[in-house]
């Protein structure tokens, strides 16, 4: 699932599912579904990762079955309901700023 | 008949505003890029329906839009802007070394001959330039690497390459400007730079008179006269005679030499704008006046605008690219404000209007005149 500025940046179109189904082949990792994710939207490359570093972006966090994915190691296999799409993986931007 | 077309940045989203020629009706289009930060907006002179747009998050970082059809539809182009080499560190605030960092870009400079084309001001300061359309970019490496870089420290809004000047009598040449480094110019293109700070005069920094290190707040030149320069300094006005070589004050009777914005009339080069804040401490216009300083001697001698301006209990400030002049006969002049109104003079400044009031707070104010 993406926040609303991704959703819009990607061309998703405002009001639709915040869900975006992937497939990605094993292992399932925050990393192989975020590469996956922006070769299908590369406008989306540098948003969640940082070029250069590849790491998280600070103001964003990552979820899985509830629970906090964020600082788990990007090739950390993520749970098997979120790699067998029972369950979402969750991205969401920190309520923060004004 | 002519139109204009005045792209506005603001910190919530972009907004296009539209008029003919004679500026008194006006079309407002947007917010495109809703919700996020639009430091710049730029269109091409050779293309004036390209225009690039820089658009920033502090969740989701840098993105850089482009649109050819005058801002009707957009799509993001490249946003990866990786410094050459290792970057290496500048002076963080409190004299330490602190590692450079990709931040946002401030500035979209469009080339005066391609309109693929395109230059980036940076935070961390740095110069990038696409040949592309905003496809993919490179740094000038020059400027950073000139040798002065780990003596550059951030002004209070960051350490950002905010300027970006091209010669339109020499592609060869080239000015920027960084707060809080000072101006630099380039003779070969981008990849030599040679600081052009002599004669600035900055009390708030240990050596007053440094090569580097001054809070140039914005740079303006008339396309006639490529070697006149004026500066808005954190504080002074400031001129330059010989392309930078060289500065003077031309400060003169203004109530107050802080501010940011300064501009240049589009048929005289000789008439200057400037909006003067109150203080480093107190960014906004003085005595609760908003009012625009003319000068038609090339600067010391001011006049103040205020005919259309709020005159009283008026807070605001007007940020350093939040200043634009069109090109038609009677020359028009624009400003955004840190209140969200985006004001116009289609008479050189005598007599001013609000194009609208209730926009998120301006960042930056370009025009573009249409055949």
């Amino acid at each position: 699932m993406l926040p609303q500025h991704l959703r819009t940046l990607a061309g998703l179109g405002a009001g639709v599912s915040a869900e975006v189904t992937l497939e990605v082949g094993a292992p399932v990792t925050m990393r192989t579904v975020l590469d996956a994710l922006e070769a299908r939207f590369p406008m989306l490359r540098g948003t969640i990762r940082e070029y250069g570093t590849g790491q998280r972006r600070a103001f964003l966090r990552f979820f899985a079955c509830e629970e906090d994915w964020s600082h788990e190691g990007m090739d950390k296999e993520l749970p098997g309901a979120v790699a067998e799409g029972r369950e979402p993986l969750l991205i969401i931007g920190a309520i923060a700023g004004g | 008949m002519s139109k204009v077309r005045v792209l506005v940045g603001t910190k919530k989203g972009a907004f296009i505003l539209s008029a003919d020629g004679k500026r008194d009706k006006w079309e407002v289009s947007g917010p495109f890029f809703a919700g996020w930060e639009i430091y710049h907006v730029k269109g091409s002179a050779v293309d004036p329906n390209r225009l690039y747009a820089s658009q920033s998050s502090g969740w989701f970082g840098q993105m850089i839009q482009r649109s050819d059809d005058g801002g009707t539809t957009w799509a993001p182009v490249g946003n990866k802007f990786a410094y050459e080499g290792v970057p290496g560190t500048h002076q963080w605030y409190d004299g330490t070394a602190h590692p450079w960092e990709f931040k946002r870009v401030w500035h979209l400079e469009p080339g005066l001959s391609d309109a693929d084309t395109v230059y980036a001001g940076v935070e961390d300061a740095a110069l990038f330039k696409s040949a592309d359309a905003g496809a993919t970019w490179e740094e000038l490496a020059g400027l950073r690497g000139h040798g002065s870089g780990p003596h550059w420290q951030p002004g209070a809004g960051g350490m950002c390459l905010h300027t970006i000047i091209l010669d339109p009598s020499n592609a060869e040449r080239m000015y920027i400007a960084i707060s809080a480094a000072g101006a630099f110019r380039t003779d070969d293109g981008g990849k030599a730079w040679k600081p052009i700070n002599k004669g600035l005069v900055s009390n708030t920094i240990p050596d007053p008179t440094a090569e580097v290190g001054h809070c140039v707040h914005h740079v303006a030149m008339h396309k006639a006269r490529p070697d006149v320069l004026y500066m808005q300094k954190h504080w002074d006005i400031m001129r330059s005679d010989n392309a930078g070589d060289n500065w003077h004050e031309v400060s003169g009777n203004l109530p107050t030499d802080f501010g940011f914005v300064i501009d240049v009339h589009a048929h005289e080069p000789e008439t200057l704008y400037v909006v003067p804040i109150k203080s480093d401490s107190e960014h906004f216009v003085p005595d609760g006046k908003l009012r625009v300083y003319r000068s038609r001697t090339g600067g010391n001698e001011w006049e103040a605008l205020t005919k259309g301006l709020p005159q009283k209990d008026c807070y605001v400030n007007v940020l350093r690219d939040a200043m634009a002049v069109d090109s038609l006969d009677e020359c028009g002049v624009y400003f955004g404000t840190s209140g969200g109104q985006v004001y116009a003079s289609a008479d050189a400044g005598d007599n001013w209007t609000p194009i609208v009031r209730d926009l998120p707070a301006v960042l930056s104010v370009e025009v573009q005149t249409l055949a």
